[in-house]
């Protein structure tokens, strides 16, 4: 099985609110110093699939694509060392304002020319963009069913895949046949930690990289449609009441009053 | 192509009647046709919907496009896409509306990018300026908010639950209703839905619209103290929540994650044991009217957003409070 995993570099999410800053004027976020930019997590779920995909499915490659600054390269490493095959790196200066519609452009541009694959992961959104539809984009433009958020999936005979796909209150299970396009969850795939060996020869890994010339693409391919008019950060106050009392025991009585005063229970 | 200034929403239907989202879809689509000076246009797809057409109707819709079919009985991305692709095409409305809901999260980009226009999803507020909707969203896990503007035409946003007023039901008032002709090929299709599995019920009330909520988090230490979360919740007649961190360990289903890429919830009163507070758990509950954390960590984020907190061991705390509020409530 021929698998591609889309992978995106992203501020680390777990900066702490109060470190998180914008520029307004240039709309983009401020990274905090010495706070690396990581590999987006659902991204990492998908390769965790790939990965398990690879075990049960002999034959299987996998190949990352990514679409970001010179950087990127070291979430690609991180994807490798994971035990990814090989990985492509897609940079340009004239992918510097994609949208969401141009990523996914570029995006199926690249996997046409890996001659497409039977199986597109990638994970269900991005930590940055919050979106979770580049990947439909991808699906979309390459004319393939696109499913998301799957919380799993599995071989099913020649050329079939069954996923579970997450709904209100549950998932459905679908049965896909082959090639798709699948936006992972987090639920089954925790990502493993790269073995010692992995690291030592992601390091060595040749990484290419293909501009817009590589992948036959024009102007208008990557012609915006979504302007991003602002970014900015909500204030939020701080008010909070706590209960201070003699013993951890006789705050929780005493919340227990606070909140009937309140007429909340 | 020209396009008109009508506005259509996604309607969408759950256990036979038109699900909660569908009039915030109808609430926030009026305002957006009345600013645009166009007509609301609905659309219900799905098997056993052609009922619900009038309550569409009530709700606001002008018009009221329906496709009913056994084949549309789960929705499919395939089999649905295609059908209302088709609908938008022909009616070419300014802009497109759905839910952030599951279905419509799938539906919204695949619609946007099959009609080679934009989206911007979970949205929570929308604003008019001439003939462009500007559609505000969280990002970076709700550290911030990005204010889009689709170029292309239409306009597709997906519309964050509980975020928009929902439209009241106007007694008398009729949508045009039309039925949409349904062509569909089940062997045209690639993927086919083999069951739906409910998670297993709670017991409680349903943690979407429930009033009062118990959320636990990693700060609990294992699935063996969640009973302590539920016998509170008990207590309370809450539903019961939890964060990522407890879901994705399996203590409890993913239906019950509370945030981001969870259940968005909006409680009168949303009760957090040992849960930090990070933005992503936050961006479900900002419609939460009182938050209160009890959490041994002072520095802990989820302080800046509540209302009441505890700086302590839930071991020590929680068995007291839970006793005290089933004195109170005479339990
Ligand atoms: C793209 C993305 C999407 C996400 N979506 C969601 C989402 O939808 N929902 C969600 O919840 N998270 C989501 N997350 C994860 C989120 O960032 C946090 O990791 C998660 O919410 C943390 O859960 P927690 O508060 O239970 O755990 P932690 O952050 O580990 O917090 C545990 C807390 O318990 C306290 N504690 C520990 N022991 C005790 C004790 N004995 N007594 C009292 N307090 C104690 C600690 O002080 C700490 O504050 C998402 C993350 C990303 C990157
Ligand atoms: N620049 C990119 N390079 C590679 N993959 C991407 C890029 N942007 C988005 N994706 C993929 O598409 C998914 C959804 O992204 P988004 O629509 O931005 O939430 C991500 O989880 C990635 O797998």
């Amino acid at each position: 099985m021929r698998i591609i995993v889309t992978i995106k570099q992203v501020p680390d999410p777990d900066i702490p609110p109060g470190h998180f800053k914008v520029d307004e004027a240039a709309r983009k976020v401020v990274p905090p110093p010495g706070v690396a930019p990581v590999l987006n997590g659902y991204d990492a779920n998908a390769l965790e699939a790939a990965l398990r995909l690879k075990e049960q499915v002999a034959g299987t490659t996998i190949t990352l694509v990514s679409l970001g600054a010179a950087q990127a390269r070291d979430a690609l490493k991180r994807g490798l060392a994971m035990g990814a095959d090989k990985a492509v790196l897609l940079d340009d200066p004239a992918f510097a304002q994609c949208d969401s519609a141009a990523t996914a452009a570029v995006l199926a541009a690249a996997i046409r020319k890996l001659e497409g694959a039977d199986l597109v992961l990638s994970g269900r959104q991005a930590s940055d963009t919050d979106a979770g539809q580049v990947h439909l984009g991808v699906a979309s433009l390459l004319g393939l069913p696109g499913l998301t958020p799957i919380q799993r999936l599995s071989p099913a005979g020649d050329g079939a895949v069954r996923v579970e796909r997450l709904v209100e209150d549950g998932h459905q299970v679908l049965e896909v046949r082959l090639p798709a396009v699948l936006g992972i969850s987090s639920e089954v795939y925790e990502p493993r930690y790269p073995p010692l060996k992995g690291i030592m020869l992601a390091g060595r890994a040749q990484i290419p990289v293909w501009g817009t010339a590589d992948l036959g693409l024009t102007p208008q391919h990557l012609q915006p449609r979504r302007l991003l008019r602002r970014l900015y950060v909500e204030q939020r106050e701080a008010q909070v009441e706590l209960i201070a009392a003699d013993s951890p025991a006789e705050a929780g009585e005493q919340l227990a009053l606070k909140l009937r005063e309140a007429k909340l229970i | 192509m020209a396009h008109t200034n009508a506005v259509f929403v996604v309607a969408e239907a759950q256990n036979g009647g038109l699900a909660t989202i569908s009039a915030e879809l109808l609430g926030a689509g009026r305002a957006i046709a009345n600013a645009l000076g166009g007509p609301l246009v609905a659309a219900l797809v799905g098997h056993n919907v052609a009922s619900l057409a009038a309550q569409l109707g009530e709700l606001g819709a002008d018009r009221v496009l329906v496709a009913d079919d056994p084949l549309l009985a789960d929705y499919q991305v395939e089999s649905y896409a295609p059908l209302i692709g088709q609908s938008v095409r022909s009616l070419a409305p300014a802009a497109v509306l759905l839910g952030q809901t599951f279905t419509g999260r799938e539906l919204g980009p695949r619609l946007a990018f099959d009609l080679e226009t934009a989206v911007a999803t979970d949205c929570v507020r929308l604003s008019v300026e001439g003939d462009r909707v500007v559609m505000a969203k969280p990002v970076y896990g709700g550290n911030a908010v990005a204010e889009y503007v689709v170029q292309t035409s239409p306009q597709v946003a997906t519309l964050r639950a509980r975020a928009f007023e929902p439209a009241a039901p106007q007694a008398g008032r009729r949508g045009e209703v039309e039925q949409l002709p349904v062509q569909l090929d089940p062997a045209a299709l690639r993927a086919r839905v083999v069951e739906t599995v409910r998670a297993a019920s709670t017991g409680g009330p349903n943690l979407k619209e429930a009033r009062v909520i118990v959320a636990g988090g990693r700060g609990l230490g294992g699935p063996e103290n969640w009973r302590h979360v539920e016998e509170l919740a008990q207590a309370l007649g809450a539903a019961v929540g939890a964060t990522r961190a407890v879901t994705d360990a399996g203590w409890v289903p993913a239906s019950l994650q509370v945030g981001l890429t969870g259940v968005t919830v909006s409680p009168d009163l949303y009760l957090t044991i040992g849960i930090s507070g990070a933005v992503q758990h936050l961006a479900g509950i900002t419609g939460a009217k009182n938050v209160v954390a009890i959490n041994r960590d002072p520095e802990a984020n989820i302080f800046k957003v509540a209302r009441f907190g505890v700086v302590g061991d839930w071991k020590q705390v929680l068995p007291a409070f839970t006793r005290k509020v089933q004195e109170l409530r005479g339990r």
